[in-house]
């Protein structure tokens, strides 16, 4: 394993948060395998108590929407109103939701 | 008292030789790593010599009174925390022949009962420790079962390094008395995990255990290299000269 910084690939962070139901991306950071991202990730990103689980996952692994498709991908859910679930009356024991 | 002292002492001059990577560091995250590491040990050098000036029941001080305004030849730290951070692949040798020492005498420190509020810190410390140790004996893996010359570097840093290991594991008459009283872990003991611990990273890192020659002592008795009066004349400059300034 080179320490060779420039071959040090790009890992992206996920954190859970102590309240938090699921990961939420807060960053990246080099490191050369993946313990050592790990370890750089709760250094670097849980330094003020900011979580209680990291996920690194190679940056490479993960495939973006490009923002020209955004258009086509997004916009038609924008008119359809009868996909949200708002017009049920709910009965007052329930209202909370 | 004195076995408290040693535990500030040992963690301040690491710490503070740790900090030095300030902004230095070769990357980021490692930079990072290095001080949130110092910072640790400063906490526990805050909480062991706060305890160790108030055991000094003729003439109490205060925590930084002891660390700011002592000489060097008062100091007790081990010989090897004092000596300088070098390259990184010094710091990481320095960083795994202490870690597991100060792992196992932190252990061992949190479950006597004949020092609470030592166990207390002891016990806080080992979680941070474990910390230092894992993140010190994975790079020990990466340098030495890396490349041709990451191999020799770190192989080279750990012999340097290895005639002030000894003293880790010399006991005085304070240490005697500590394991008696429970206070300290039993050296020879320890002695006997450390050396399996640090023989089984080794091996994975496909390096050599340096030969056991003529081992460096005296920093326990306050005998120390030249290396800790040029550190503390920096680290305690701002105290001198304005005796009693706070932020």
């Amino acid at each position: 394993m080179s320490d060779n910084k420039s071959n040090w690939p790009l890992w992206e962070v996920f954190v859970r948060s102590r309240q938090g139901l699921g990961h939420k991306h807060v960053g990246s950071l080099h490191a050369c395998d993946a313990e050592m991202a790990i370890g750089n990730a709760r250094d670097v990103y849980t330094r003020r108590q900011e979580g209680v689980s990291i996920w690194v996952v190679p940056a490479d692994s993960i495939t973006a929407s490009s923002p020209s498709d955004s258009e086509a991908l997004f916009d038609p859910a924008n008119d359809k109103v009868y996909r949200h679930p708002t017009f049920y009356v709910l009965p007052d024991e329930v209202n909370h939701m | 008292m004195q076995a408290v002292l040693r535990l500030g002492d040992d963690a301040l001059v690491l710490g503070q030789r740790l900090g030095e990577w300030c902004g230095h560091a070769p990357a980021l995250e490692e930079d990072i790593a290095l001080t949130n590491i110092a910072l640790d040990l400063i906490g526990q050098a805050q909480s062991y010599l706060t305890l160790a000036g108030t055991l000094d029941e003729g003439s109490p001080k205060t925590d930084d009174e002891l660390a700011f305004l002592r000489t060097d030849n008062e100091f007790q730290n081990l010989l090897l925390v004092e000596q300088s951070n070098g390259d990184f692949g010094d710091t990481i040798a320095r960083q795994f022949l202490f870690d597991k020492f100060a792992l196992l005498r932190a252990e061992h420190i949190a479950q006597q009962t004949f020092d609470l509020d030592a166990a207390a810190v002891a016990a806080k410390a080992v979680k941070e420790i474990r910390y230092h140790a894992d993140h010190s004996s994975k790079w020990i893996l990466r340098l030495g079962d890396g490349t041709q010359e990451s191999h020799s570097r770190i192989q080279q840093s750990l012999n340097n390094f290895w005639e002030f290991t000894g003293e880790m594991f010399a006991a005085d008459e304070v240490d005697i008395a500590g394991a008696a009283s429970g206070l300290l872990p039993d050296l020879s003991t320890m002695k006997v995990k450390w050396d399996s611990y640090i023989n089984e990273i080794l091996e994975k890192a496909t390096l050599v255990r340096p030969e056991d020659g003529l081992m460096q002592t005296g920093g326990r008795k306050g005998v120390h290299t030249d290396e800790l009066g040029i550190m503390l004349t920096e680290m305690q400059v701002l105290q001198r000269t304005h005796p009693g300034a706070s932020w």
